[in-house]
């Protein structure tokens, strides 16, 4: 059966259109609907999207190729994102993401087997302050030592 | 010093409308939407000194007067939240306690060059950000302050939060409004400026999150108690996002001008440990290090921080300890940008990644003879031949850690190991 949005996030998507003086400016907001509904934006999905939004699907896969937040293929369910980049560098984000990956037993950019857990690594997420850091979903996890990321991993389990 | 950006970021609930307006707030917008005409309130900004605090330093009143008044076409205000620049947070911190003084600002930018539909383009990770700020616009809408004849005086907005999906180009603003436009964020060729031909070939303006916000306070107090602040040529205060090796990391907001020494010792408490510094990053990720002894005589303010070689930036301070490994150092900003580049212009999207394996065979043992040359080859090659600022702010960085720190690299490559490890 063909990908398709429920009657809720049909709505969601017309009104997204209809906040944009012109409806191409909707396509990333309308993919970040997409990508909540089905979960990744595969092929049938992009395909989808673009006839929704009028375009070609070689263009719509020009621009989900183009940004890390859209995922082209399945991720776990609580995506973890360490940030890499200098500031979290210099305050031990190396030593997180070893101390994750090993506690989850698996490397960076693969999914456990469970299906529950993804695991990668992002550049600066605005958060250097607080560094290391990571994002897990939507939620930012800041000032992060092994014993808080033992208790925040437990706690989503 | 009295607080101007972060004047109400410690009181409880800063981000509601109840509280924003018990600080005055809108009362600004109310005062400008009724009283003052765009031209009135350019000039006024314009007098206040006021510059872009996304990174350039562009004067912001000047920004709006290029916008012709005369166009048919119709006209749109940004908001550029799209904070992305490793070693910055400053934005981030206004988004989530005082969205309404960002919302406010961007009001009155759209007022002074006439537009009717204003953007707020965060970055897609902020999601607790990007809901406080549409929380913030659906009070502000109910409120009266947005939406059609706003406060009885026939001036019509209307207020988009748009959210980005993991792009640190975007942050440039053609690539944001390339985004905005529904597709890749690639930046286009300047000129044509985005004040006549910018969003779908519109006359736009884009402004950064920190320059909105300093708005509402200027026009409370008035451009002369604006300018009275800072330096000759840098007025009023700015934000600066302090991390790394730091006892006091955080958001700190200071009179331009402000001795950069006493700053990191007095205001952030020294370097962390008890260490001691080896170098600074003082204008976010892309632009040059320096070193200790270069930082003696700087302050805070664009013309000091560029006499000393590097730049302002968006006043990302990235603090290094005496234990940082500056071959690592380069290495790690050399792959952000190899993995940030958006792949338009072949100097850029090569060389960005060729500085990436050089520096990291460097810093794997493996460096050759020759290879710094090779790297201040390329980062050479990249400076002023790309669409976009993107390049240069890959280029000076890399240059930068093996002018200042050659004998470190060259230490690296003939010990084939680092003599320094990073903690």
């Amino acid at each position: 059966m063909a990908l398709e949005f429920s009657p809720e996030t049909y709505k969601k998507f017309e009104e997204t259109v209809a906040r944009y003086p012109r409806k191409e400016a909707a396509l990333l907001p309308v993919l970040c609907l997409a990508q909540k509904e089905f979960g990744h934006l595969g092929q049938e999905a992009i395909e989808y999207v673009a006839q929704l939004m009028g375009q070609s699907p070689a263009r719509v896969c020009g621009v989900v190729s183009f940004y890390t937040m859209l995922n082209t293929k399945p991720i776990g369910w609580h995506h973890i994102q360490i940030c890499r980049t200098l500031p979290c560098a210099l305050r031990g984000a190396e030593k997180l993401t070893s101390f994750i990956s090993k506690t989850l037993g698996i490397e960076v950019g693969q999914t456990t087997a469970d299906g529950r857990f993804t695991l990668s690594e992002v550049e600066c997420l605005a958060s250097c302050g607080t560094a290391p850091m990571m994002q897990i979903n939507d939620d930012y996890y800041e000032n992060l030592t092994d014993d808080k990321v033992t208790e925040i991993l437990a706690s989503l389990k | 010093m009295e607080k101007i950006l972060l004047r109400n970021i410690d009181v409880p609930d800063s981000h509601t409308l109840a509280v924003y307006s018990s600080r005055g707030g809108y009362r600004p917008w109310e005062e400008v939407v009724k009283n003052i005409t765009p031209e009135r309130l350019i000039e006024e900004v314009k007098a206040s000194g006021l510059r872009g605090r996304g990174g350039a330093g562009f004067p912001t009143g000047m920004k709006w007067s290029f916008v012709p008044k005369d166009s048919p076409k119709p006209k749109y205000m940004v908001c550029n939240a799209d904070e992305s620049e490793p070693g910055t947070f400053k934005d981030r911190l206004l988004i989530e306690k005082d969205p309404h003084a960002i919302i406010e600002g961007t009001l009155m930018a759209a007022y002074a060059i006439q537009s009717h539909t204003a953007f707020i383009y965060i970055r897609g990770e902020l999601v607790f950000g990007a809901n406080i700020l549409e929380r913030a616009v659906d009070e502000a809408t109910q409120a009266g302050y947005i939406g059609k004849n706003i406060l009885g005086s026939g001036y019509d907005v209307d207020v988009i939060v748009h959210r980005g999906a993991g792009a640190y180009i975007c942050g440039e603003e053609t690539a944001l409004l390339s985004s905005l436009e529904g597709g890749r964020g690639w930046p286009k060729v300047k000129p044509p400026f985005p004040a006549t031909h910018g969003l779908f070939g519109c006359p736009t303006v884009v402004n950064n999150v920190e320059t909105l916000a300093a708005l509402p306070w200027i026009i409370e107090h008035g451009a002369a108690a604006y300018a009275a602040i800072g330096t000759e040529k840098s007025k009023g205060t700015k934000l600066f996002s302090v991390s790394g090796h730091i006892s006091k990391p955080g958001v700190y907001e200071l009179e331009m001008g402000y001795p950069f020494m006493k700053f990191l010792q007095e205001d952030c408490g020294g370097v962390s440990n008890g260490r001691k510094l080896k170098g600074v990053i003082p204008g976010g990720g892309s632009m040059p290090v320096l070193r200790p002894d270069e930082l003696e005589k700087v302050n805070l303010d664009y013309e000091s921080v560029q006499a000393a070689g590097s730049l302002l930036g968006s006043g990302g301070v990235i603090v290094m300890d005496d234990a940082t490994c500056m071959v690592r150092a380069a290495w790690n900003l050399a792959r952000f940008f190899a993995h940030e580049s958006c792949g338009q212009c072949s100097p850029c999207r090569e060389g960005c990644h060729w500085m990436e394996k050089i520096f990291h065979r460097i810093e794997q043992g493996e460096g050759r003879k020759g290879d710094l040359e090779l790297i201040l080859n390329v980062s050479g090659n990249i400076m002023g031949n790309t669409i976009c600022p993107f390049g240069d702010a890959a280029a000076m960085p890399a240059a930068a850690f093996i002018k200042k720190y050659r004998e470190e690299f060259e230490e690296h490559i003939a010990q084939k190991r680092c003599t320094v490890r990073m903690e």
